[in-house]
């Protein structure tokens, strides 16, 4: 065993892999966020409660129907993605020619009204949700022990965010790009912007769910989940540069190790770290790491 | 003019001191978390515990009427302490019940002595309420961190636990049980090898538990409470800590954080409560009306508090016939405390209500009943040694 700055590898090996697990939600929810505000202009603050609505409805899938871990995967982002539809035709459809300002209000208070209900119906102390059976144990690296199912949120959070940033190289992904730029001119082409624009919302929160169901066996399934999440992601996303897919995926994980170096190093600091780091950011490159200029 | 309307109100005094009793009119509020980590522990609950006081006190037969107000200080002591100015100064609130979360309970407890009100703490736990920062004006009713750390510090010290590792809250209630458990760990001849304190709230702690693994402690003390603690302990499963031989200290756990985790993950728990539904048939008649009336849901130990301290404080203001708060305190002093939730018990001059406490054990899946039978008794701590002695405290009032 050796040291590095007086701090023995193994608990930094050990801290860097966490900081990487929870770095996989942080890539994965500002994945999300950030192909909603690149494609709607909109700064969905409902995030949060769509990724806690991802979990409840991994538990209510397991307590009222029996239906298990592996089936919610698949499920829940669909359901919940779904939602995302019908919320953006009913609701947010209507402000897309509106400052981005309106956007953001109808989301923040849709977010609020969100885990309002929740709380109401499941109080905040949250729900037990087990880890499925064919991921319990874990495995010991030598520097650490490391539960099979963090390795499993690693894995999975950075196929989907390939898949994510392979999909923006495609047709879809240029079409997807030009009708941001010029709505009207793409639609000359026949293609159908606000059906498009519509999906990709429902896509955005699909991701949300999912990063949902991934959080449901490690975190406590609770109606504030989100809450405490999305102000992170946010810091996130700024420091990525709005709208950059890239960007907010390398910011995530990113984030997540020094956030894992901070809680080693300095504990009491680490729920500030990414703020500051954040506050730094701006004053040297307004528009991000990743961003271009407005 | 003004001569005849003095003397019209000195009438009208007169009449109804020797007359009828008089009509007193009490406002009280209930401050405490009812959106964050700990509003399933205080809350709504609460609120619902201070109106059946109310109620089986059978206040408006006794000329009192009761008027009860509640709010939500959000965790945040700049948010309480504004709240409780507001109600004193402009909304006429004679006395606030519960206010968990210790920072807002301290700061609660400076605006009411500021304003010679009444503030009667049932979820919060630092010791300092009653000690250094002790007030006159402020009494301490449920549950301490110097009583915690005497019941469950002291049962893992028995069993062999003598090397500690705290993972701690990062505010005045993480840090006040820390340093009750550590001065009891070290007078029974135990080390505290080192702590971690987190950002209160928190989520994920698997950072702090692998500090915790890697420092070899037998014993890993939370101290910290609620959605804090149902995820620490959560974790510490998912990490293999207790399979590893280390063993979980959770110094403060409320039977709303054991109904989140399940037993599967809590059983064995060794936990110290002032208060528990199934203790004997008086707890358990209050408590079914209690659950009646929050869809099912049994009280905490917080909501019980609530309970008691609003009763204690009807009980004299019936008594000495007032609401002023220097006189109702004294009375409240010198009563004994007797409910049917706590037993008889006492509040000592530095503002701690004394009465029994319990150490109990988490149930296996397989031996409890069914939902909210969670806890086997261990042991009755009674009152004359759950507290810290009067003389050990620091409290300026104590001579």
């Amino acid at each position: 065993m050796f040291t590095i700055l007086g701090i023995p590898s193994q608990a930094l090996f050990g801290q860097l892999l966490l900081g990487l697990i929870n770095g996989s939600f942080y890539a994965l929810l500002s994945l999300g966020l950030a192909i909603i505000f690149g494609l709607l202009n909109i700064i969905n603050f409902a995030h949060g409660a769509q990724y806690m609505m991802g979990a409840f409805l991994t538990w209510m899938l397991l307590s009222y129907f029996g239906v298990g871990y592996w089936w919610a995967l698949l499920l829940v982002p669909v359901l919940v993605g779904i939602f995302g539809l019908v919320l953006e035709r009913l609701l947010i459809s209507r402000l897309h020619h509106l400052d981005h300002l309106y956007g953001l209000l109808l989301t923040f208070g849709l977010a609020l009204i969100i885990q309002g209900l929740f709380r109401i119906r499941y109080g905040v102390s949250g729900l037990p949700y087990g880890i499925p059976l064919t991921l319990a144990g874990g495995q010991n690296l030598g520097f650490m022990f490391l539960p099979n199912y963090r390795l499993w949120v690693i894995l999975l959070s950075l196929s989907v965010c390939l898949a994510t940033w392979l999909v923006e190289k495609t047709k879809l992904g240029a079409y997807l790009r030009a009708a941001t730029e010029n709505p009207t001119l793409v639609q000359a082409f026949g293609i159908n912007v606000p059906r498009l624009i519509t999906l990709t919302y429902g896509g955005g929160v699909g991701l949300a769910a999912l990063a949902g169901v991934m959080a449901a066996p490690i975190y406590s399934v609770n109606p504030n989940m989100g809450a405490d999440m999305i102000i992170t992601v946010f810091a996130v996303v700024v420091i990525g540069g709005m709208g950059s897919i890239a960007g907010s995926i390398v910011t995530g994980f990113a984030l997540g190790l020094i956030e894992g170096l901070t809680k080693l190093l300095y504990p009491e600091a680490s729920s500030t770290v990414i703020f500051i780091i954040m506050a730094i950011v701006l004053l040297l490159k307004p528009a991000g790491l990743f961003g271009r200029r407005v | 003019m003004k001569l005849s309307a003095i003397l019209l109100a000195g009438l009208f005094a007169g009449a109804f001191t020797t007359g009828a009793r008089a009509e007193i009119d009490v406002k009280i509020g209930i401050l405490n978390d009812r959106s964050g980590v700990y509003a399933d522990l205080s809350g709504e609950g609460s609120v619902i515990a201070a109106r059946m006081a109310v109620e089986d006190f059978k206040a408006t037969d006794k000329g009192i009427r009761v008027n009860i107000v509640s709010a939500d200080h959000q965790n945040k002591p700049d948010v309480g302490s504004s709240i409780a100015r507001q109600w004193y100064d402009q909304e006429g609130v004679d006395a606030i019940f519960d206010v968990p979360t210790s920072s807002v309970a301290l700061a609660v407890s400076q605006v009411t002595r500021e304003k010679n009100k009444i503030f009667i703490d049932s979820g919060a736990g630092a010791a300092d309420l009653t000690g250094k920062q002790c007030s006159p004006n402020t009494i301490h009713w449920t549950y301490d961190t110097w009583a915690l750390a005497n019941g469950t510090g002291g049962a893992m010290v028995k069993q062999g636990g003598d090397t500690w590792f705290f993972i701690t809250a990062d505010y005045a209630f993480g840090h006040a049980l820390e340093r009750d458990t550590t001065a009891l760990v070290e007078k029974s001849g135990g080390k505290v090898l080192g702590s971690v304190k987190h950002p209160f709230p928190g989520s994920d702690f698997s950072s702090f538990l692998l500090q915790a693994q890697a420092s070899g402690a037998k014993v890993i003390g939370l101290a910290n409470a609620g959605g804090d603690t149902i995820n620490t302990i959560k974790q510490a499963a998912e990490f293999g800590i207790t399979q590893g031989g280390q063993k979980l200290a959770g110094l403060l756990i409320f039977i709303t954080d054991i109904h989140a985790l399940g037993l599967q993950v809590a059983q064995g728990l060794v936990l110290t409560e002032a208060f528990y539904w199934d203790l004997n048939d008086a707890t358990r008649a209050w408590s079914k009306r209690f659950a009646e009336r929050s869809d099912g849901k049994m009280p905490s130990m917080v909501h019980a508090g609530v309970y008691a301290s609003v009763l204690h404080y009807l009980k004299a203001i019936e008594a000495t016939n007032s609401k002023d708060a220097s006189v109702v305190m004294a009375k409240m002093k010198e009563m004994p405390t007797d409910d049917p939730l706590f037993g008889k018990g006492q509040v000592r001059i530095d503002g701690r209500v004394t009465h029994d406490m319990y150490l109990f054990e988490v149930k296996k899946p397989e031996e409890s009943k069914g939902d909210w039978d969670y806890y086997k008794l261990l042991a009755t701590i009674p009152a004359a040694e759950a507290f810290r002695p009067l003389n050990e405290g620091g409290c300026p009032l104590v001579k």
